[in-house]
């Protein structure tokens, strides 16, 4: 069975069911439809969407939803980002769980409103101060718009942390064929809530990488939250050792686990010299090159990067495996390339394929520019 | 909760305060702690949000569930806390710093009556980061940035809200003893309260002006400034409202899958790109995903691409459309295979694409925007002969698609006309135009 839909549909549809509950947003373009469908949808569910009186409001909105135990969603442009970002490093330090999309629209600043892009890759991993990591994903297509809304909504459960689900204009709004049965369904986290019994501490993890156990406002236990550097109890503190105690955990927290974060799509043909990274839209022209590279004799094989932060190092240096050429195409000038070039052995050349016209990069492209032809 | 009564919302263990000799913060802190005592609430139930600077230290002391957030947006957090949970009391403790960078947040925390208590520790300048001057700063105060004087008028944080929708709105000074009853009908009344307090920082507004409590008070007179309760009024308190007006929607179905099932046939066996080049208001893109539905009715996969101005009602309205046989990979169109050219706003959008068409590709044109450079072959549509629909522009598209399907077969005429059935708003009239298309066959 087929439906007609696009991925704002699919995001809206993911994030209902992964059971969120609160939305709040400002409209912009290209984000604006999710802002809309959530106010016309969650209260259907029980749900509550309002539109902030801008981006700093909407996300301090859901950051204190969230910690009275709504799954809580925003969404954005690029733009928008700029003015989350005071609270992305809020939602990091009170260890917020917590769904934000960023529909991409060509920057800087007001850029082109209504043009695609891909130019907030590593904005979205540096946005705030601190430079602690979060996780991104980045979907291809309209059915993952919804399978990556839902396994970002888990993944938020899963580490206390705000998850980005990169997107952009294209993929949000193209309205696109699919077959119902590829929505992947991944199944809701419920989340851990203290013991009203058990003593509890609002800031005591389990071990140096993992997260504290939550009790929401109104539950059984005081909660204390706090922007600032802080011990277990939630009380400001400048005692070196609980504060690496603390900077630290927010780090491992993410990166240790980067295992059960990764998620790649490899497509390896045995023998090739010649590997192409793409993410996002992009990776739909790479599927069609490929399929004409290999038609014409040629030897490619990729990887697509669902999981862009933090970047699945182990999954990208199994695939360079016996690579000679790298290509990146992705429509900035050149930014998750950053990440190759670091990954990459001696002498292995990473070639990127950029455009910043609004246009999308085409299969005939990259076969030209990758030398494909 | 016990049935014991409360004694105390301080933490003891966190006692004496942290505040500056002489502060006033420590006043209102005790306080803020005897209007609880009096109204008894479960220290469960109630959140003390705190913003940046020496009043989002006081937080600390209270034993009730506490958010110590980023400057100015306090409210905001509360808003969100009260939103989700309106059975907590939710209690904002913000400086007249956070009063000017939230300024915002203020006036539409108001507007929204959301049923939060904002307790303003006004001393006229920011005490935590070097005395510099805020927004209540009086006419020629001096502060560490206003050294020769403070030339900005001075906000009343009071009517800023009263007249923005707040419905109880009081201000006093630190010095006042009826603060504590106050500080309870504030917190008891049902939407939002803001109580403005006026207050001595001892480290640099008072020696940086030889400010006083008779000079405070003195402020207050010349400035026309009344205390006590300087406003109320009666609204629907918002996370309430917002449940009531919602109400009805419970229950509902949510966004579900609306399955199309193939059941026309196509001879399509390759991909087929399609540009409509339109103009804003003239329902291209609605016309463009009915045609796609009409394709998917009949067993293709399509995909719908829109580009289009910030703008609604005027400039272009381009949607490139893609039709095959299997599921479509890259979603842009290097070379249409047809073009629709209807309108002159959407003609000067495609010149590439123009360009790059060639003998074997096809547009159908609007006769008026004839005549027009190209190798494709041109059919134009005459919409002068389409009786009633030549006014009717916004009609226009699915007259020429129907046109495109008579002519070149891509999947069933019938499968379109279902297509535009399904949508009942526009059913009638649409199924008219694409009967005006197949005439001017």
């Amino acid at each position: 069975m087929r439906e007609l839909i696009n991925g704002v549909q699919a995001i809206v549809r993911g994030a209902i069911h992964s059971g969120c509950n609160f939305f709040a947003g400002y409209p912009i373009t290209p984000a604006t439809d999710i802002l809309l469908y959530m106010i016309r949808e969650l209260p259907k569910v029980g749900g509550i969407a309002i539109q902030a009186e801008d981006e700093i409001a909407s996300m301090g909105f859901c950051i204190g939803a969230a910690m009275t135990g709504k799954r809580v969603m925003t969404a954005t442009s690029g733009p928008g980002i700029s003015l989350y970002s005071e609270n992305i490093g809020l939602a990091i330090m009170g260890e917020v769980p917590m769904v934000i999309v960023d529909v991409q629209r060509m920057g800087p600043a007001t850029g082109g409103a209504t043009t695609v892009a891909q130019g907030d890759i590593q904005f979205l991993r540096w946005c705030t101060s601190g430079g602690y990591p979060v996780i991104v994903l980045s979907p291809t297509s309209v059915a993952e718009c919804y399978s990556l809304t839902r396994k970002a909504f888990d993944l938020a459960e899963r580490f206390r942390i705000p998850v980005f689900l990169a997107t952009d204009k294209e993929t949000a709004l193209t309205i696109s064929t699919v077959d119902v049965e590829v929505f992947e369904k991944v199944p809701v986290r419920e989340r851990q809530i203290a013991s009203a019994q058990a003593d509890f501490v609002p800031y005591c993890a389990t071990s140096p990488d993992e997260i504290p156990v939550f009790s929401p406002y109104g539950g059984a236990h005081i909660l204390r939250f706090t922007t600032s550097t802080h011990d277990e109890h939630g009380q400001l503190t400048k005692s070196p050792e609980k504060v690496r105690k603390l900077n630290e955990r927010l780090a491992a927290k993410v990166e240790t686990h980067s295992d059960e974060i990764a998620m790649v799509k490899t497509d390896i043909q045995p023998g090739a010299e010649t590997l192409i990274i793409s993410y996002g839209v992009t990776t739909k022209s790479v599927e069609e090159a490929i399929a004409v590279a290999r038609e014409m004799g040629g030897q490619v094989s990729s990887i697509t990067i669902h999981s862009l932060w933090p970047v699945p190092e182990k999954e990208i240096k199994a695939a360079l495996l016996g690579v000679c050429k790298v290509i990146v195409p992705e429509l900035n000038l050149g930014q998750y390339s950053l990440e190759v070039e670091r990954l990459v052995p001696d002498g292995v050349e990473v070639v990127g394929i950029h455009r910043v016209d609004g246009e999308l990069i085409s299969p005939d492209e990259i076969l030209e520019q990758g030398g494909l032809k | 909760m016990s049935d014991q009564a409360v004694m105390t919302y301080l933490d003891e263990s966190e006692l004496p305060y942290f505040f500056c000799p002489g502060c006033g913060h420590g006043v209102i802190t005790d306080h803020l702690n005897a209007a609880l005592v009096k109204l008894q609430l479960d220290p469960h139930k109630v959140v003390v949000v705190t913003d940046i600077g020496c009043s989002g230290l006081a937080d600390k002391y209270f034993t009730t569930n506490a958010f110590h957030g980023l400057h100015g947006r306090s409210v905001t957090y509360a808003t969100g806390i009260k939103l989700a949970n309106p059975e907590l009391k939710v209690i904002v403790l913000m400086g007249d710093g956070g009063c000017g960078i939230g300024g915002h947040h203020l006036i539409n925390a108001a507007r929204r009556n959301i049923g939060v208590t904002v307790v303003v520790f006004n001393n006229f300048n920011y005490g935590m980061t070097g005395g510099e001057h805020s927004v209540t700063t009086p006419p020629g105060g001096f502060t560490s940035s206003t050294p020769f004087g403070q030339l900005e008028y001075p906000m009343d944080i009071c009517q800023t809200v009263a007249v923005n929708g707040a419905s109880f709105v009081a201000r006093m000074t630190s010095f006042d003893k009826g603060l504590p009853d106050l500080l309870a009908k504030a917190i008891q009344n049902d939407g939002f309260s803001l109580v403005d307090i006026w207050e001595l920082c001892t480290a640099y507004y008072v020696p940086n002006n030889r400010f006083s409590k008779s000079l405070l008070e003195n402020t207050l007179t010349s400035l026309n400034l009344s205390t006590g309760v300087v406003h109320q009024a009666t609204r629907a308190e918002y996370s309430r409202a917002y449940r009531q007006s919602v109400a009805d929607e419970a229950g509902k179905a949510t966004l579900t899958s609306h399955p199309i099932l193939p059941h026309y046939r196509s001879n399509l066996d390759r991909r087929m790109g399609i540009i409509i080049a339109g103009a804003a208001g003239k329902k291209i893109n609605s016309a463009a995903t009915l045609f796609c539905r009409g394709a998917v009715l009949s067993g293709l996969w399509a995909n719908q691409r829109n580009d289009y101005p910030v703008t609604v009602k005027s400039g272009h309205s381009v949607s490139e459309l893609i039709l095959a046989p299997k599921e479509i990979g890259f979603s842009g169109i290097t070379k249409p295979e047809v073009m629709l050219l209807l309108f002159k706003e959407g003609a000067f959008t495609v010149h590439t694409q123009l360009a790059a068409m060639n003998e074997q590709d096809i547009i159908f044109i609007n006769s008026d925007l004839l005549p027009v450079k190209t190798k494709a072959k041109l059919i134009p549509i005459d919409f002068t002969q389409t009786g009633r629909w030549v006014s009717k522009k916004e009609y226009w598209s699915i007259i020429a698609l129907s046109k495109y399907l008579s002519d070149m077969q891509i999947y069933p005429l019938e499968a379109f006309k279902e297509a535009v059935s399904a949508r009942s708003e526009f059913a009638e009239d649409n199924l008219a135009a694409i009967e005006a298309g197949e005439k001017l066959c």
